[in-house]
């Protein structure tokens, strides 16, 4: 029976985290624990687009290189079509290192100078020898070129990357991961370092994959764009989810204190609308996180009880998970 | 916009020494800035902005030289004053800078009270007692505790070390100042702290102000004049809401339609292309390779930066199509 509902889990659920913890040791060999990831339930859905918002400080970057595995959990599982990634061995693990990859951030920012775009698209299949000849790498490397329109692919695969301008090698950073052909992409601010009038042309790229049947976690801290890529999305704080629910609901309506306030400060291109800053203060440590409600020293509706309990994440509408005393 | 002007700048052209050639990061820019302004200068990386600024108080890098132009700060003639001059008389007294990434700026070595003594005798022979009692009087105005003056730049957040600099940038109770990308590298929640505190200053302590950034939503929130930079060039200026509103130049409606706006559900757009190569820039408009209404002319000449009405400037020789092309769709 178990093992029937597990089963029915991992077609409706791409991955899952149960209860997920993620502490580092603080450096200098104390007893402190940066509580990155500290208690966190997640699910993506296979073949939809999920976010996840933050703050720096957030938890939402070592919470995607926890769905990768490349992080290790304290405690807690991180589930990928119902199975354990942090068990899976031999083929079953190769395999999912193909099907999820992650975009990174200039992954280029400390790269050897001579490395050119062939090699940075090449990568990947070359350490998982996913190709049988040259000319199915070559073949390979120039589809990913040509879909992130780097074309006429020869033209680029042999200039070095650090010839390029930014927007070139974020694109660049796409088709490495796209060459893979993975399932599910992980992108972490994908496009927080470029120039705007350039964004727009890397978000296109991606929401383009989105009819192949390609599911997608993006991470940033920018909600505008992630309102507009993602289906669902989740707002992170200080190591814990505090709402999640449809990217159009939560940015039109928020419920929790702390999406309101993020929500009231994120400025728009209009003169008439001014931002609002409906919290004080800045987002404490996370080797020592405040009691109860981790947000309570900084909300503006904070009760006795804020302070004492540590509110859930619970159901309020459907669909609307919110982590407050107070919501409804 | 008929106040008198506290900051005019006249034909600015800015060259850098580079490996590759001279680069001209500023181009031929005019401007000036009314008593009790607030001009939002907005571009990408790039375009000019951080050079316009350290070229009007003469704090340009050593290998960058002004080729010619003008700039009047509170009737000063700034490229004629000498080193001493500026300090003396121009730099903190009637115009500060708040550098990017200025976070960083303050010494790790030195406690927060020591910099603003720096600073000061810099500049005027203040005494100590005077200086600190003035620096904790302004901490208090930029909500960061007088106690602070007794920290380390360690010790603070970047939202208090950016409430800081502000506050260094306000001791000797200037006419106008500049802040450079003031908010970038803080949280979303932080940085609308900071836009808050910066209305409110600039009301307390009347004002003119510069505000750098690439970011148009955030400049949406600190300006009532607005200029647009590319490629070392201003190509328009103009009061907040016309700018926002009923852009002229189409980089400047291209940049506006790229921005994600979080009230919508519609993808932002993009312009295709990359800003030009400044030590071999295209001939004509430099955004003509990028821009969707180039014409012949935009590749011959560089178009003049001309009064549309209301003290809305463009450069730009499409003008009427850019109004017509922005309102058919």
């Amino acid at each position: 029976m178990e093992e029937l509902v597990s089963q029915k889990r991992s077609e409706t659920e791409l991955f899952r985290t149960e209860n997920l913890v993620v502490y580092f040791k603080v450096r200098g060999g104390s007893k402190l624990f940066v509580h990155a990831v500290d208690g966190v339930d997640f699910t993506a859905k296979p073949r939809r687009s999920t976010g996840i918002v933050g703050e720096s400080g957030s938890g939402k970057t070592t919470l995607a290189k926890a769905l990768l595995g490349v992080v290790k959990p304290t405690s807690g599982k991180v589930l990928f079509e119902g199975r354990d990634i942090n068990a899976l061995k031999g083929d079953a693990l190769r395999d999912f290192r193909r099907r999820v990859q992650m975009v990174y951030q200039d992954p280029f920012d400390a790269i050897d100078p001579l490395y050119s775009v062939y090699d940075a698209v090449a990568e990947g299949l070359r350490i998982l020898r996913l190709y049988s000849s040259k000319e199915e790498l070559d073949e390979r490397v120039a589809r990913a070129l040509e879909a992130v329109k780097l074309t006429p692919w020869s033209e680029y695969a042999y200039r070095r990357i650090t010839a390029l301008s930014g927007g070139q090698r974020q694109r660049v950073a796409v088709a490495r991961t796209l060459a893979m052909d993975p399932e599910v992409f992980i992108l972490d601010e994908p496009v927080s370092m470029l120039d705007a009038s350039v964004k727009g042309e890397i978000i296109k790229l991606m929401d383009n994959l989105k009819p192949n049947g390609k599911s997608f976690i993006m991470i940033s801290h920018d909600i505008a764009t992630v309102r507009f890529f993602t289906d669902e999305l989740a707002v992170m704080y200080l190591g814990k989810i505090v709402e999640s629910g449809p990217s159009g609901e939560v940015v039109s309506e928020p419920l929790h204190p702390y999406t309101q306030a993020l929500i009231a400060a994120v400025p728009v291109p209009d003169p008439s609308v001014s931002v609002r800053s409906l919290a004080k203060g800045e987002i404490p440590s996370a080797v020592a996180p405040p009691s109860g409600c981790r947000f309570h020293p900084r909300c503006p509706l904070a009760q006795e009880i804020c302070s004492a309990r540590e509110p859930e994440l619970r159901e309020v509408r459907p669909g609307r998970f919110v982590a407050c005393h107070f919501a409804s | 916009m008929s106040s008198s002007r506290v900051l005019e700048v006249r034909g600015l052209t800015v060259e850098f020494e580079t490996a590759r050639g001279p680069l001209r990061a500023v181009n031929n820019v005019s401007f000036w800035l009314g008593d009790g302004e607030s001009l939002g200068l907005v571009g990408e990386s790039g375009s000019g902005k951080t050079t316009l600024a350290t070229s009007i108080l003469r704090l340009l890098a050593p290998n960058a030289r002004v080729v010619s132009g003008e700039v009047i700060v509170d009737g000063m003639d700034v490229l004629r004053m000498s080193e001493a001059e500026l300090n003396s008389k121009l730099r903190w007294r009637v115009i500060s800078y708040v550098p990017q990434a200025s976070q960083n700026a303050l010494d790790p070595l030195y406690k927060v009270g020591d910099q603003f003594v720096e600073t000061v005798r810099a500049h005027t022979n203040m005494g100590v007692a005077e200086i600190l009692e003035r620096a904790g009087e302004l901490l208090e105005q930029v909500n960061v505790e007088r106690s602070k003056l007794n920290s380390y730049p360690w010790q603070l957040s970047g939202g208090q070390k950016q409430r800081i600099m502000i506050a260094l940038a306000l001791i000797l109770k200037p006419k106008i100042i500049i802040l450079d990308e003031p908010t970038t590298a803080l949280d979303t929640i932080v940085q609308a702290q900071i836009i808050e505190l910066f209305r409110k200053l600039k009301e307390y302590e009347r004002l003119s102000t510069i505000f750098i950034s690439h970011d148009v939503s955030v400049i949406a929130n600190v300006s009532n004049k607005v200029g647009v930079m590319y490629a070392g060039r201003l190509m328009e200026l103009g009061t907040s809401s016309e700018i926002f509103h009923r852009p002229l130049h189409p980089y400047t409606l291209g940049l506006l339609r790229s921005v994600p706006d979080m009230r919508k559900n519609t993808p932002n757009e993009f312009i295709p292309g990359t800003p030009p190569d400044l030590v071999n820039p295209p001939s004509g408009c430099p955004f003509n390779p990028r821009c969707p209404l180039a014409q012949d002319i935009c590749r011959r000449e560089m178009p003049k930066f001309e009064d549309y009405g209301g003290e809305h400037y463009a450069a730009c020789w499409m003008v009427p199509a850019t109004v017509a092309y922005s309102s058919g769709r």
